[in-house]
């Protein structure tokens, strides 16, 4: 049975106990403990930074150009934070308690409970920053509200939180790049971990421009790497997100835990054509004035402004009055499923829904719109060529965010002792599903509140490793692992594309371990993805050289795509229940809502890598709700 | 749709590079101008031949990684919009369409439409920031900011730093890109401590790199695709005046 180290003590008193206890390292000391950071979003940029003006000496590693284009830009909507500046009944507790219950109770109280105490500081930071955060006439923060909670505590700068919050995070790291306490490596993406002694002491990276691989050792590597949603293809993930740093560490040791729990986000436009690459997400704050409907009659052939009110169905006002449009993403997501199975779906490809803003317009008017969602619905005309305001957008649900990720404990540790994962790479507080507006705040607080703490309570004990030697063998043999990859995937020199793969495999997963999975559909979806693997190491073509060369890197993700898909299904397969965003159609109240098993499941799946072709191992890591009793999450 | 490209081929820095002629036959009007280019990539890979590289990343044009010259005009036709948003159906059928890489002493050409663009990175580097360590942030409420000012500033930080406005610049300046991130600070209150040392670092470091000066053409604003405007390089000037005036 894992442990996840979490303090004793009242819930309010652990991360303080944490804190007080923990280790530190003295600032003489920290210019000679190296630390690895590879990502640099959100997690990445803010880890690095609050590193490198401590004192320690830090690498920086992404893949894109500049830190400044990780995918945490694209968030739109906001961050939660509670500061109760509404007066509307909000505290850390019942943050805690909306974020514990959003996640249908798979969560660890400890680990919620900090997210939500730590929770105001971020605000703080980021405003002293200059993010541009919404604000009212007086000159005070504003907030607006999200899905799943009855309080209003999103902090948002437009439609574009993640892009402001991203780049406070990013010129806080170009600071201390410029002042020399962090090495940027832009345009390098890691291809393994290497462990000495069973520590984690470097990375193999690749120069994406060169080709050239390079070996970088620390005392302590931290995986910043974002999520793995676009192992579906199809998702509101950007092209270059992958899985391909966690896994290549899960292969060295470290444990994935919860891989198939993936949020299904239910306000993307939906797909028009086989050629497409990508599904962009509307922001759910869109839900606050949106309301979502599809016609009564299945047949329906009028535009939608001539189908009149009682012949709408407001499906999540019917079925979840409380909550109506907000709420949560995993009940609103298979709502919308379970109209467009019935038949019930709009568009050319009957794979839509509508979000009508027109009673919003009315009663506020369109210039009190435009100026909250403006950016939305001016990108919403750019892809689709409509004009919102005039008529309902088209929605539907698409591949979004990985609760699942590596396992970590309290200390945001793997189990690769000096390994840490942060933000979206571990699977930590959300449970088996994420409220909007939380993610920011996860990434941001995993980087600037939480993992400097606990790694300078790991980097204590370092300091008389000394300096860590590149030329030791296990450096040698994991740059020769990936040299030999590399060679494999360019030597096959077969007649298809990794985005063949990559798309085919992408398909059987949201088929199989999508919006719902059963058992015959995931025994059948691990046989096909083992052929599948077998025909991508026979035909895969990869054009080129080893110098710049998109289609390598794509070959060597979609390479792990198709273990991690393996992974995820195998997890799907083993969890008898139905909770979050994991529906397993054979567990379901007679409603059509999800039936948790408290008795059997209230714990974390965490899996072992055990070689290849051999089936992974499952460890269990119990949760125990000491001070919250797990109800029936319900938003009727 | 069928559609004739004409296309930038340069197989590394050191290379001299050329325009290449494609065609494309049933191109769905409905398809984004990089999905254009994954089938044209897909084609060439069955062929046998090396793929076009280019940049690209989130697709919903915020990440700022996409942008190329599109028969002469950075990001394309479209006002206001990155080369990840512009669709097939701004075209015409049997249209010839020129594609080239955004050209600048300092952001040389690493391959096909690929370019290095890291000269941005530096000159965030030299002074656009507030200097503030985690944790010594005061309460947010304790900086009021009036709902306009913030907007104002907001308008200048949503710059996505494509380089478009460097691109369509006779000069390859890098007056806008720099300007946003001065204005985005200097018109909040928590940017003033530093805003004397940051307006002069960072026009210092653009010079460093390269990018020309401004000689208002304002051919940045037209091309911008986050509507970033030139007034901000009015008050960058002034900044900066007001610097050079108050030095020490």
């Amino acid at each position: 049975m894992l442990d996840a180290k979490i303090p004793a003590g009242p819930l309010e008193e652990k991360w303080n106990y944490y804190k007080a206890h923990a280790k530190l390292v003295n600032p003489a000391n920290r210019k000679k403990l190296e630390v690895i950071v590879v990502g640099a979003g959100l997690a990445g940029s803010s880890i690095a930074a609050s590193l490198g003006e401590m004192g320690y000496s830090v690498k920086c590693f992404c893949f894109q150009d500049t830190p400044r284009r990780a995918h945490s830009v694209a968030a739109q909507g906001g961050v939660n934070a509670c500061k109760n500046y509404e007066n509307d009944g909000d505290s850390v507790y019942r943050m805690f308690y909306d974020t514990i219950k959003g996640g249908d109770f798979r969560a660890r109280e400890g680990n919620v409970y900090r997210l939500a105490e730590c929770s105001a500081s971020l605000i703080d930071q980021a405003v002293a920053q200059g993010v541009p955060f919404g604000r009212e006439y007086g000159g005070y923060l504003n907030n607006r509200s999200f899905g799943g909670v009855q309080v209003s505590r999103t902090f948002y700068a437009r439609g574009q939180t993640g892009q402001q919050l991203l780049l406070g995070a990013y010129q806080a790291l170009m600071r201390q790049v410029g002042a020399g306490s962090v090495q940027l490596f832009a345009r390098h993406e890691m291809l393994d971990l290497v462990v000495i002694d069973k520590k984690a002491r470097g990375i193999i990276v690749r120069n994406m421009d060169t080709g050239v691989l390079e070996r970088h050792g620390a005392h302590a590597v931290v995986l910043a790497t974002g999520g793995f949603g676009k192992i579906y293809y199809l998702s509101t993930l950007a092209m270059g997100c992958n899985g391909s740093a966690i896994w290549r560490a899960h292969k060295r040791g470290a444990f994935m835990a919860n891989p198939s729990w993936t949020q299904i986000h239910p306000t993307s436009l939906p797909q028009s054509g086989e050629y497409q690459s990508k599904l962009t997400l509307m922001s759910e704050s869109l839900r606050n004035d949106g309301r979502i409907w599809v016609p009564v009659n299945k047949d329906e052939q009028r535009e939608p402004n001539q189908v009149p009110e009682e012949e709408r169905d407001y499906y999540l006002e019917r079925r979840y009055p409380a909550f109506g449009n907000l709420s949560p993403r995993d009940i609103a997501s298979r709502a919308a499923k379970e109209r467009i199975d019935a038949g019930f779906g709009i568009g050319p490809l009957k794979n839509a829904v509508y979000l009508d803003f027109s009673r919003a317009i009315k009663d506020q008017g369109e210039d009190k719109i435009r100026k909250k969602y403006g950016n939305l619905f001016r990108m919403y005309e750019k892809i689709t060529g409509v004009n919102a305001y005039l008529e309902p957008m088209r929605i539907s649900p698409a591949a979004h965010f990985s609760m699942g990720g590596l396992w970590v404990d309290y200390e945001l540790m793997t189990t690769i002792p000096g390994l840490f994962a942060l933000g979206e790479a571990n699977f930590a507080d959300h449970g088996a599903n994420r409220l909007g507006a939380n993610s920011l705040l996860q990434a941001s607080i995993d980087g600037y509140f939480i993992a400097p703490y606990t790694m300078a309570n790991y980097l204590a004990d370092e300091i008389k490793a000394g300096s860590i030697d590149i030329r030791h063998a296990a450096f040698a043999a994991a740059e020769e692992n990936v040299q030999q990859q590399l060679h494999m995937l360019m030597g096959i020199q077969g007649n298809l594309s990794a985005d063949y793969f990559h798309k085919t495999l992408g398909k059987i997963l949201y088929d199989k371990c999508g919006l719902s999975r059963s058992k015959v559909g995931l025994e059948a979806a691990i046989k096909e993805i083992v052929a599948l693997r077998e025909e991508f190491w026979q035909r895969l073509y990869v054009p080129g050289g080893y110098a710049i060369n998109s289609e390598l890197e794509k070959a060597g993700r979609v390479a792990d795509y198709l273990e991690l898909g393996e992974l995820m299904c195998y997890d799907a397969l083993t969890r008898n229940e139905s909770c979050g965003a994991h529906f397993r159609t054979e567990y379901q109240t007679p409603e059509g809502e999800a039936l948790r098993n408290d008795q059997d499941f209230s714990f974390i799946s965490a899996w072992e890598w055990a070689g290849a072709g051999q089936s992974p191992l499952l460890h269990k890591e119990s949760l125990h709700f000491e001070f919250v009793t797990p109800t029936v999450r319900s938003y009727k | 749709m069928r559609i004739r490209l004409k296309i930038w081929r340069q197989e590394n820095e050191h290379d001299s590079g050329k325009m290449m002629s494609y065609t494309l036959e049933d191109i769905n009007p409905h398809m984004s101008f990089l999905e254009m280019l994954d089938t044209l990539n897909e084609q060439l890979l069955k062929n046998g031949t090396r793929p076009v590289e280019f940049d690209h990343d989130c697709r919903e044009g915020i990440c700022g990684q996409c942008g190329v010259m599109i028969n002469g005009r950075a990001h394309g036709p479209l006002k206001n919009t990155t080369t990840c948003q512009l669709h097939m159906r701004t075209f015409k059928d049997n249209e010839e369409i020129i594609i080239e890489p955004f050209r600048a002493t300092a952001f040389p050409v690493k391959c096909d439409l690929k370019i290095d663009r890291s000269a941005f990175d530096r000159i965030i580097q030299s002074g656009g920031f507030i200097a503030v360590n985690t944790g010594q942030a005061p309460e947010a409420n304790s900086i009021p900011i009036g709902s306009p000012e913030v907007e104002a500033a907001f308008d200048a930080a949503a710059c996505i730093g494509c380089g478009a406005c460097v691109a369509v610049c006779k000069n390859s300046s890098a007056a806008l890109f720099t300007s946003a991130k001065i204005a985005h600070l200097a018109l909040l209150p928590q940017g003033q401590i530093e805003a004397q040392a940051r307006v002069r670092n960072m026009i210092d470091q653009m010079d460093r790199e390269g990018f020309g000066h401004c000689s208002n053409t304002e051919a940045c604003e037209v091309e911008c695709p986050q509507q970033i405007s030139v007034l901000h390089i009015a008050r960058m000037n002034y900044e900066y005046n007001k610097a050079q005036l108050l030095k020490k």
